[in-house]
């Protein structure tokens, strides 16, 4: 494994591969000296075009702790605002003898296009609606950790699906480890062409939030991206929270073993109550801290052995 | 990764299942001997094959003083120098007694000894995991063609070989058969 871009270049061995050896990295978040020599000497530069906190802070974090050295470079205040190309500043990056680039970009695809340009690994840290495939990784891990074996298990995504990068990776990971996938949305944020996934992807399709909540193991509420879009979604942020929202009566409708997962930021009282965010059965900063086990993960199976990036 | 099997892996035997009941034993004996009695051991094993040796000497431990030390498995994947010339190797569990490793007296327990790097990455391991006050070496089988210079301080059995030879150990547990032979 070179690059991670997409889940759908993984198969499910190789999932479980990654989120197996999470499970030894998590054990390292809980010591003292909260470091492993495995990537000493290696660099990366996680290359971040648009803004984001646990995601950056994550990766950093992930290769900090494996003694790998990490640079952090964003699209401001590089040549990239001085007009040079993607193509000519990732490959001046690249021929700095780095291992590895952790893209974060606005376009969607654009990792997948720097990786036939360089020679270094590729992390797809977000690649703007398209896919989130460490964030996948991580939710998976987490949901795993708290529902054991996820073949024959129910979840159900809920929200902004047309603006989301974390829809299609989860989706296509959950499906490749056996769940059982319900898409939630209203009309205008369902994405389009959607039926087409459905018959490839064998995921099911609903309006109803009521009707899903108590069937599922698992909800993953997905933030509503209001600098994403241009018209009118919803009418008003109020008629979506209670017809869409993760509100304290549907809570109610949750089977007692029922987890709840976002992968942040949330819009507390907006798709997630202030209840819901907060209870018992929340994984929302189980996904945090579970996100530096996972990159670390990733990070290993991609620069740590033979034929990784030299 | 094991080559488990539930028959011999042919060659010559050179330890049957008797021999490393006794030989654990007396490695046991050793062990108390040096350390004045059970108190302050605590076991190491190192995957994949260390960890039900250390679990072994801690049931003869048991047998013999009616003390319960503590057992754990040591995993030195993410501590190996030769990571970039394998494969990614799965990383193994590791398992450290609730009572920690500060200021105990760690016994590392593999099942050969070789060239000194797995324990050299085991070192490692140990520093950031706590602050033993002391830690050992003890080993089933010790073949020679040291890389690095360390030594066990416990050994079931000094066997000179060649480097061209193969040291296959087997162990009921995770084998169904047990021995130790060279190809």
């Amino acid at each position: 494994m070179k690059h991670l871009l997409s889940i759908a270049d993984l198969d499910r061995e190789e999932i479980l591969a990654i989120l197996d050896t999470a499970i030894s990295m998590h054990e390292v978040q809980g010591r003292d000296v909260k470091k492993l020599p495995t990537l000493r000497g290696r660099t990366i530069i996680n290359f971040f075009f648009e803004d984001s906190t646990r995601t950056r802070a994550s990766f950093e974090i992930a290769g900090k702790w494996m003694s790998a050295d990490t640079i952090n470079l964003t699209g401001k205040g590089t040549s990239v605002s001085k007009g040079e190309s993607l193509r000519d500043t990732v490959l001046t990056i690249d021929a700095m003898g780095v291992d590895m680039m952790v893209i974060r970009h606005p376009a969607s695809g654009a990792p997948r296009q720097i990786a036939d340009w360089v020679d270094c690994s590729i992390v797809n840290a977000g690649d703007g609606t398209h896919e989130h495939p460490s964030q996948a990784l991580l939710d998976a891990y987490t949901l795993r950790r708290s529902l054991g074996d996820l073949d024959g298990r129910h979840v159900a995504i809920v929200g902004d699906l047309t603006h989301s990068r974390v829809l299609r990776s989860n989706l296509l990971c959950l499906r490749k480890l056996g769940a059982e996938v319900t898409l939630v949305a209203p009309p205008t944020l369902m994405p389009a062409g959607i039926a087409g996934w459905a018959s490839t992807d064998g995921f099911t399709v609903s309006y109803d939030l009521d009707a899903v909540l108590p069937t599922v193991d698992a909800v993953m509420m997905l933030r509503v991206q209001r600098e994403r879009m241009s018209g009118g979604y919803f009418p008003t942020a109020k008629e979506y929270a209670v017809t869409y929202g993760l509100t304290a009566r549907r809570l109610a409708l949750l089977q007692d073993h029922a987890v709840i997962a976002h992968p942040g930021p949330m819009n507390r009282g907006l798709e997630i109550s202030a209840e819901a965010a907060d209870a018992a059965r929340s994984l929302v900063l189980d996904q945090v801290s579970a996100g530096v086990a996972v990159r670390m993960s990733i990070l290993y199976h991609l620069l740590a052995g033979e034929g990784s990036a030299q | 990764m094991s080559d488990a099997q539930n028959s011999p892996p042919g060659g010559r035997e050179v330890l049957a299942s008797d021999d490393i009941r006794r030989g654990l034993k007396r490695i046991a004996h050793e062990i108390l001997e040096a350390n004045k009695g059970p108190e302050g051991l605590v076991l190491l094993g190192i995957p994949t094959r260390g960890v039900p040796l250390a679990r072994r000497l801690a049931e003869v431990i048991q047998e013999v003083e009616g003390a319960d030390v503590p057992t754990g498995s040591l995993d030195i994947t993410m501590y190996r120098d030769d990571l970039r010339s394998q494969p990614t190797r799965p990383v193994e569990r590791m398992e450290l007694p609730v009572e920690g490793i500060d200021d105990k007296v760690v016994v590392l327990v593999d099942d050969v000894l070789y060239s000194g790097r797995t324990i050299r990455a085991a070192l490692d391991a140990l520093t950031d995991l706590g602050r033993p006050r002391a830690v050992r070496l003890a080993v089933l089988v010790d073949r020679g063609h040291r890389d690095l210079p360390i030594r066990a301080d416990h050994v079931g059995k000094n066997l000179p070989t060649s480097r061209t030879e193969r040291v296959l150990v087997r162990l009921g547990d995770l084998d169904g058969v047990e021995g130790v032979w060279i190809q």
